[in-house]
């Protein structure tokens, strides 16, 4: 199936307009010597039904939260998706859309930016947002590019209890550059001890609240010493936690970057998410990708445009402050949507869920023979599970008891390859935590 | 500074004339949301969140019904254009029909309810379908090895710039400077700067095509690579693309195909076959995904076999002897990793059902009727709209309104006209080298019909600029709002809502 309009009469007259005789004849500029000259081995077409049939067979050789019960974290979360957050963002108006460059045929996304770009400024205590970056590590990307703009130095240092693979992507991004990134070292609480952290030169000083190992960061302590050496604090911050935590935009914080997945975007592998990004109005001009602004019209009425585009590429060309141009938009959506959905009062209880299931499966799994609670201290929806094997043997055995749990952490941090990431959303019932403790249990019987 | 919101915030109602937003229909009290107890027997949460971490007071969201919520953001949609409403021939953007099909395949709960961090085993299927994805990717660009890191075109051109990069540093060759024609798309300088390198502009000939002479004067070993988009941005096939290339990697430089048209010769011509090194795809254009209003996009970054080492880890690897799929981290030539996961996997679920739908023969159509539609509209406009250059166009075309000034009328007119006729209007003001420029893509999938009411249109719009021209200076009426005020939006800046101050 093609979905194209043409009929043989459409392809004559067509062509005979345009004065030429043969299709081909439309490529006469392409050198003969360099055309391919047969098909793309990439099979013939498929009818709808027998390629949904091939896609639902490849579909049930992958396991996700379907099929298993979700304890996974580490940056992506089962989080319950709302059917009214589904059925609005996915209409087919925004979601087969373009960049709102016409402002007049784009009011809807326009003004859904902007309701989201009020609510991120809002869960996260900051004055401006943008119209969102790609994932949460890009938006941490934009904000220590950021503060090198601001600060005109070029090292940011890292707390290690950031997602590792934000930092990757930081160093991967900034390799050009010759830009340095030093890693700040945790200490036995599972937080980084700001106070012991050699900051100087720095851009900023990075820090995730909660951090990966779900602990609750002295976020208060990381921006004093950032702003004592001249540099930013940039705080990664889970959007669902804002309903219970005081948001980084109080409590120092320059930049407060995140993922927004798990506020109404599905796991899907990894994307499509939305990294979200706020700051602080004077820094609105060193702001990276689109801004929606609140202006009138010829009329005198409220509309929206995509405004401050001086800053962009299309513009501004080699001294843009970013290259993003497509980024996550209609994922943003489905944020605003579901906070729209939540209130402050549904934010709030999604929070107290999360936290009070996972003190819950703290107690429950902490209790299981040979296994403990790794890292003191506060948190919100993730812990670290210390066990008596390889927690990346433990995962895949309990996989086939049907449970998700993970990421093992030894990849990220090889001291800790027998402890095991477990996150816990919403979704999931004392009943399920009862059975994952007793899956434990039984795993580490053998 | 944060407070709940009052009563009173809620200060409108449902009312098209003066669309309230969702934060205006707030009334203390309501609720959409509906969330379970936690369990009786979880510690409270002034046991679990200390006070010096809990939040002091609510973010201050909207209070509304689902009910009212509901109409809110259906009314919303409504107030937008959408491929689905109708044409939407932007230049450069590639807004084709987007598959239905394509929805169903994302929405698979294998698909859609898959943990980025779980094991490769629980992944197999979605590993499959990325490794004959791939495979099917780097036939019809000609290259050996891709990523799905990149999330959007952008961000491929970076991954691209930096796989350069490591490439000539690996021969301990510290390149400065890259190569890029007037014509390009703004991400190609942005993304050259991001990258370390510096961006060095060379001038289309009178052809529209990059001028060999003056790429020739600045070609030396200092240049890391050239990035072009071919077709151009212009609408033209850099037919010289042979020589370029040549001239180019004599003095050992990389040549980096931008993906951004590659919907116009798909299944005719390979990138790989013209000489390019590191293609970029936007698999939202050539492939059919939606645009989601912006994004989401997937920018995969094909690379020839003698770059395969410097791609960004993991890689995805087939092992033969388990018959397993798994990634493979151990990649010690890495630039590293560019996305949070394994890029926008939903949007490439996507591609692969359109592709799959497609075949061989359809997408060498696709190629060949974007370049017969766009061909057959510029014929339409010959005389109202000329075009820049002379001759067959690819699969879109740049026409110029300069000749409109003497009316007082300007490109943007002419696109606020067509609104009120029942069209998108084109791409206005790019590509920058064209004065006056309107940028035409009607793509493939919009039928005879289709094209010959808009180009009628355009006709239409441009007559009245001499028989009417306040006609298109008023231009839309038909629209929610009309011209809104871009200055003052800059100069005013609300950027967010903010509670009526008492």
């Amino acid at each position: 199936m093609d979905f194209l309009p043409h009929t043989p009469e459409d392809d004559r007259s067509m062509l005979e307009a345009i004065g030429l005789e043969d299709l081909n004849d439309l490529f006469e500029a392409v050198p003969a010597s360099v055309r391919l000259g047969r098909d793309l081995d990439v099979g013939d077409a498929l009818d709808e039904l027998t390629l949904m049939r091939h896609l639902r067979a490849l579909a049930a050789r992958s396991r996700g939260a379907a099929d298993l019960t979700c304890f996974a974290g580490g940056g992506a979360y089962d989080h319950h998706v709302p059917a009214a957050v589904r059925a609005l963002a996915g209409r087919a108006e925004f979601a087969t859309s373009y960049t709102p460059y016409q402002p007049e045929l784009s009011q809807g996304v326009l003004q859904a930016i902007y309701e989201f770009q009020t609510a991120v400024c809002e869960i996260y205590g900051m004055e401006v947002a943008n119209a969102s970056l790609y994932d949460g590590a890009s938006a941490l990307v934009e904000a220590v590019n950021l503060t090198a703009r601001v600060t005109k130095r070029d090292r940011a240092v890292v707390g290690a209890t950031v997602h590792p693979h934000y930092t990757d992507v930081l160093r991967t991004y900034t390799s050009g550059l010759g830009f340095d990134v030093t890693v700040a070292p945790y200490g036995p609480d599972g937080t980084v001890d700001w106070t012991s952290v050699d900051v100087t030169g720095a851009a900023a000083v990075v820090s995730a609240y909660p951090n990966v190992f779900g602990a609750l960061e002295d976020i208060d302590t990381a921006a004093d010493v950032a702003h004592r050496a001249g540099a930013l604090s940039v705080v990664v911050t889970d959007p669902t936690a804002m309903g219970v935590l005081e948001p980084p935009g109080n409590r120092g914080a320059d930049v407060v970057v995140g993922e927004g997945q798990g506020i109404g975007n599905a796991l899907a592998y990894g994307g499509p998410y939305v990294g979200l990004f706020a700051t602080k109005l004077d820094l609105v001009r060193q702001v990276p990708g689109r801004i929606a602004g609140e202006t009138l019209d010829a009329d005198g009425r409220r509309a929206y445009v995509l405004t401050l585009q001086a800053r962009e590429q299309h513009i501004r060309r080699a001294k843009a402050t970013s290259n993003v141009c497509t980024n996550q938009t209609l994922m943003a959506i489905h944020a605003a949507v579901h906070l729209a959905w939540l209130g402050p009062e549904g934010l709030r209880r999604l929070g107290e869920i999360c936290a009070r299931n996972t003190a819950l499966a703290a107690e429950r799994l902490g209790a299981v023979p040979g296994c403990s609670v790794r890292f003191a201290g506060p948190r919100f929806k993730e812990f670290v599970l210390q066990t008596p094997m390889d927690a990346s043997d433990l995962a895949r055995g309990l996989a086939e008891k049907g449970f998700l749990a993970g990421p093992a952490l030894g990849r990220w941090y090889p001291e800790l390859s027998d402890c095991l990431l477990v996150a816990v959303t919403e979704k999931r019932t004392e009943s399920e935590i009862g059975a994952l403790a007793e899956a434990i249990e039984k795993e580490l019987a053998g | 500074m944060s407070r709940p919101l009052e009563p009173s915030a809620g200060t409108r109602t449902v009312d098209d004339e003066n669309f309230p937003l969702v934060f205006e229909l707030s009334r203390q009290g309501r609720r959409s949301w509906s969330l379970p107890e936690s369990p009786p027997d979880a510690p409270s949460l002034e046991d679990v969140i200390p006070e010096q971490h809990r939040r002091t007071a609510p973010a201050r969201l909207p209070e509304v019904s689902e009910r009212d919520l509901v109409q809110h953001y259906t009314r919303l949609s409504q107030r937008n254009w959408a491929i689905d409403v109708g044409a939407y021939p932007l230049g450069s953007c590639t807004m084709k029909y987007n598959p239905k099909v394509s929805e169903d395949a994302a929405a698979l709960p294998g698909f859609n309810t898959l943990h980025p961090m779980c094991d490769d085993e629980l992944a197999q299927g979605a590993l499959a379908l990325l490794g004959e994805l791939e495979r099917s990717l780097c036939e019809a660009t000609g290259m050996a090895r891709l990523t799905f890191q990149p999330a959007a075109g952008a961000q491929g051109e970076l991954t691209g710039l930096l796989i350069m990069r490591a490439f000539h540093g690996s021969k301990g060759d510290e390149r400065r400077k890259v190569i890029i024609p007037d014509s390009a798309h703004g991400t190609n300088p942005a993304s050259v700067t991001l990258a370390g390198y510096q961006a060095l502009e060379v001038p289309s000939d009178e052809r529209g095509l990059v001028d060999i002479d003056a790429l020739r004067s600045v070609l030396d070993t200092d240049v890391a690579g050239l990035m072009l988009t071919n077709p151009n941005t212009l609408g033209l096939f850099e037919r010289d693309i042979q020589q370029i290339a040549a001239a180019l990697h004599e003095v050992g430089g990389l040549l980096y195909y931008d993906g951004a048209n590659f919907n116009s010769i798909v299944g005719v011509v390979r990138p790989g076959d013209m000489g390019f090194d590191i293609v970029h795809m936007n698999l939202h254009k050539t492939f059919a995904t939606p645009h989601g209003g912006g994004g989401p996009g997937s920018g995969p970054l094909a690379v020839s076999e003698r770059l395969a080492r410097f791609l960004p880890a993991p890689v995805l690897t087939f092992d033969e002897g388990t018959e397993r799929w798994h990634w493979d981290h151990d990649r010690p030539d890495s630039i590293g990793r560019i996305h949070s996961f394994h890029g926008n996997f939903g949007i490439n679920v996507r591609a692969y059902a359109y592709l799959r739908s497609l075949g061989a023969e359809g997408l060498r159509k696709v190629a060949e009727r974007a370049v017969l539609n766009a061909n057959y509209l510029r014929t339409l406009v010959a005389d109202s709209l000329p075009t820049a250059y002379e001759g067959l166009c690819t699969h879109e075309f740049v026409s110029s309104a300069k000749h409109l000034k003497k009316h007082g009328i300007r490109g943007l007119d002419v696109a606020k006209r067509l609104i009120d006729l029942g069209f998108h209007p084109p791409t206005v003001y790019f590509p920058l080298v064209v004065e006056e420029a309107l940028m035409v893509e009607p793509t493939e999938t919009e039928s005879k019909e289709t094209i010959d009411a808009l180009g009628a249109a355009m006709n239409r719009a441009v007559g009245e600029a001499e028989t009417d021209p306040e006609l298109l200076r008023e231009a839309p009426v038909t629209t929610p709002v009309r011209r809104p005020d871009e200055a003052r939006a800059a100069r005013d800046l609300k950027i967010r809502w903010m509670p009526e101050q008492d």
